[in-house]
């Protein structure tokens, strides 16, 4: 059937099972949305700014596995999406970016609300697309959810010329997607395997490193198994949380530079170093000359890029670490017996973790007076609901939230990691209840990152779209004034927040509910009534405004020279 | 170390800055780079010149790979493939030393592609260092101006890329 393009595009989003966009319209893509007036197929969700609909779409795919969609037009429109966009791309979340752009004629001549955003977003995205031709549109939306969802996930663009919406041609959507440039890898090289199992089988101190390749590879379940399996130590990065059970005593928590102390002692002195889905971030590894020094290391990426990046590796396995744990586990279940006696022996590694554990657990000094944003993170975990999905800002209530939830299923924590973008906690949060309207949605940020997307409390209300926000405030941007603190002899340059706000009347201006809580004593019920309460809700927690986030290895440190909490 | 690397990309549109922007935004060395289209008019063939340590080569053939873009990577090493440049070299070339350049373009089996009364232009044609060995005896007579092409090379033997 002949169509315009903008109704192609439609067509296309809907046959990849797109059920939702987030989508600010323009002049460049008012075709595009006279389309979407009346697509009936596509729930169409408008942020008050770009950038938040792409963090929207992202949370929106964080949730989901799902590909997250999102639409703004040319120049200033597209330009927003940037920070959204190198959000996604950081954290390997897989989404499609759809841009006006001017008519294809007009291109290059610094048109009107004209900008070169396929030069732009080149070095943040895993890929985009110029469409230049009506007829090549269907192919093209085809290949960028391909190249979106599969090997290393990630963002692609398509830039879409206001006269290609408008041309019309020939629908017909392609079965299948042949690029002969990117084949990504799937199952591991079966000799690497049998490789890795029989290493991990000799170590005596092995520990499992997880980061959010086994999330997105949706491999918690074969990561769970393999470390039950073996009884070895968990731990995870940011990403990785959520891949391996909390409350189970073999999870090490978090590690790096706010990890736990025992999770940073086991990867300093353990004898292999198995890495799950995770890249070896300057934030996990400290000093990378002292990182691990005594192990053995094996790493599983899809992406080969990962490998041998920032560290060395003994045994590299490339492929998607669902199939690749799958293969080991069937490689391990031929060894029973080599199994029983690395169970034996791992006896004393286990005690070694045991002794780190009680002798600095994570922790923290509670107050009878003030509120202890640790405190507020215990129990907002406590009154929630199993299957709550917490999004968090980036900051120091983004690290209590990792030490102190303590999350045990995967896609329950939206945070970023690699780009550590502050605003984007919010628009995830809205990106993932209007996935799933029925669960439990929250917020954990600060005053400061609240701040930078605060507008889209009107998107919640306006959509019912019922997140719960905790607003830990501080009146400072935390994390830059404890640096300030430590290493800067308490030199609070522009981090105080001194205008205090009234979050309380923001909500009820946007038409939303607020409750604060001034005293430990009432973070309980703020919360209870927070949850209690339907639609958007601000809860607002005046807490301790000099607490510090520990422990805390140094930028540039030494996993081992850890400041603790004393 | 000096590493020649060819890179097999589609012909299409921005292409070229997708791998020239991977080796700035990156921190890594372009020595040389050169790109025309092949037999297969939908690929272009890129060879760049470039340094690094093994652990620096490995990541940028395994970045390029990672291109949507990019077919194949060929990383040439000492050896195994044969690799040329071209050069044009304007010099001065007057009454005392008119001679002398007909000389070393004689020796290095260049050409003379212009002539004036004050300066001879060369084409010279030859593996990198001949290049870099014409230009150090060329350089005392008066270099007037100076166009490489950066290598392109080729793998030695009877077998394409493809194999």
């Amino acid at each position: 059937m002949k169509m315009n393009g903008a109704r192609i595009l439609l067509e296309c989003l809907k046959l990849e099972g797109v059920d939702t966009v987030f989508g600010y319209p323009g002049g460049t893509v008012i075709n595009l949305y006279d389309e979407i007036f009346s697509f009936k197929d596509i729930r169409h969700i408008l942020p008050r700014h770009e950038q938040a609909g792409v963090h929207a779409a992202d949370g929106y795919a964080r949730a989901t596995g799902k590909v997250g969609v999102a639409i703004a037009t040319s120049g200033p429109g597209a330009t927003n999406t940037i920070t959204g966009i190198a959000t996604a791309y950081m954290d390997s979340i897989p989404m499609v970016i759809i841009t006006g752009q001017v008519p294809t004629g007009l291109i290059g001549n610094d048109a009107f609300q004209e900008a070169d955003i396929i030069g732009i977003t080149r070095p943040c995205t895993k890929h985009n697309f110029l469409v230049k031709d009506v007829n090549d549109l269907a192919t093209i939306v085809k290949k960028a959810f391909y190249i979106a969802r599969t090997g290393r996930p990630g963002p692609v663009l398509i830039d879409l010329p206001k006269d290609v919406q408008i041309a019309t041609a020939e629908f017909k959507y392609p079965d299948s997607v042949d690029i002969r440039g990117y084949k990504p890898t799937v199952g591991g090289h079966p000799k690497q395997v049998e490789k890795a199992v029989s290493l991990l089988l000799e170590a005596k101190k092995p520990v499992i490193y997880v980061g959010g390749g086994v999330i997105l590879g949706n491999a918690a379940d074969e990561l769970t198994k393999l470390a039950l399996l073996l009884n070895a130590p968990v731990t995870t990065t940011l990403m990785g949380l959520g891949s391996f059970p909390e409350e189970n005593p073999l999870s090490l928590g978090l590690l790096g530079m706010h990890g736990t102390y025992y999770a940073n002692m086991a990867v300093s002195n353990c004898d292999l170093l198995i890495a799950v889905g995770a890249r070896f971030d300057d934030r996990v590894t400290g000093k990378i000359a002292s990182f691990a020094p005594h192990a053995q290391i094996i790493h599983i990426d899809v992406d080969p890029t990962s490998i041998k990046k920032n560290v060395r590796v003994d045994l590299p396995i490339v492929g998607d670490v669902k199939d690749v744990l799958k293969q080991m586990l069937k490689v391990l279940s031929g060894q029973a017996e080599k199994a029983a006696a690395f169970h034996k022996g791992i006896v004393p590694w286990l005690q070694e973790i045991e002794a780190w554990k009680a002798k600095h657990p994570m922790t923290y000094k509670g107050s009878a007076s003030v509120i202890k944003p640790q405190l507020v993170i215990q129990k907002l975990r406590e009154l929630s609901k199993p299957d709550a999905i917490v999004s968090t800002d980036v900051g120091q209530h983004q690290m209590w939230t990792a030490q102190f939830f303590k999350f045990s299923r995967p896609r329950t924590l939206l945070s970023s990691g690699g780009l550590g973008t502050m605003g984007f906690g919010l628009p995830a949060a809205m990106g993932a209840q209007a996935a799933f309207p029925k669960r439990q949605v929250i917020v954990v940020c600060g005053d400061g990152g609240f701040q930078m997307n605060m507008q889209e409390l009107a998107t919640l209300v306006q959509n019912r779209l019922p997140v719960k926000i905790c607003i830990l405030n501080n009146n400072f941007l935390g994390m830059v004034r404890q640096w300030q603190e430590l290493f800067f002899d308490k030199r609070y340059s522009q981090t105080c927040m001194e205008l205090p706000i009234d979050f309380i009347k923001l909500a009820d201006a946007f038409g939303a509910k607020g409750f604060r809580a001034t005293k430990p004593e009432e973070v309980e019920e703020v919360i209870k009534k927070g949850f209690a309460a339907p639609g958007p809700v601000i809860m607002e927690f005046k807490v301790a405004r000099e607490e510090k986030v520990l422990p805390m290895v140094p930028a540039g440190a030494s996993l081992t020279e850890m400041v603790l909490a004393s | 170390m000096k590493h020649t690397i060819s890179v097999l990309v589609e012909n299409e549109f921005g292409v070229l800055s997708r791998v020239v922007g991977l080796f700035s935004g990156r921190g890594f060395n372009i020595d040389s780079l050169s790109v025309a289209p092949t037999n297969d008019e939908k690929m272009s063939r890129m060879t760049i010149v470039t340094r690094g340590d093994e652990q620096i080569l490995e990541q940028i053939c395994k970045q390029l790979n990672k291109l949507i873009d990019v077919i194949k990577v060929i990383d040439f090493n000492e050896g195994n493939a044969i690799d040329r440049e071209m050069a044009l070299i304007k010099v001065t070339a007057e009454d005392g030393n008119r001679a002398e350049v007909l000389r070393i373009v004689d020796i290095f089996r260049a050409k003379i592609i212009d002539v004036t009364t004050k300066s001879y232009t060369i084409e010279a044609t030859g593996a990198p260092h001949k290049i870099d060995a014409i230009l150090e005896l060329l350089r005392p007579l008066g270099l007037k101006e100076l166009v490489r092409t950066g290598a392109v090379a080729i793998g030695r033997g009877a077998k394409g890329w493809k194999g």
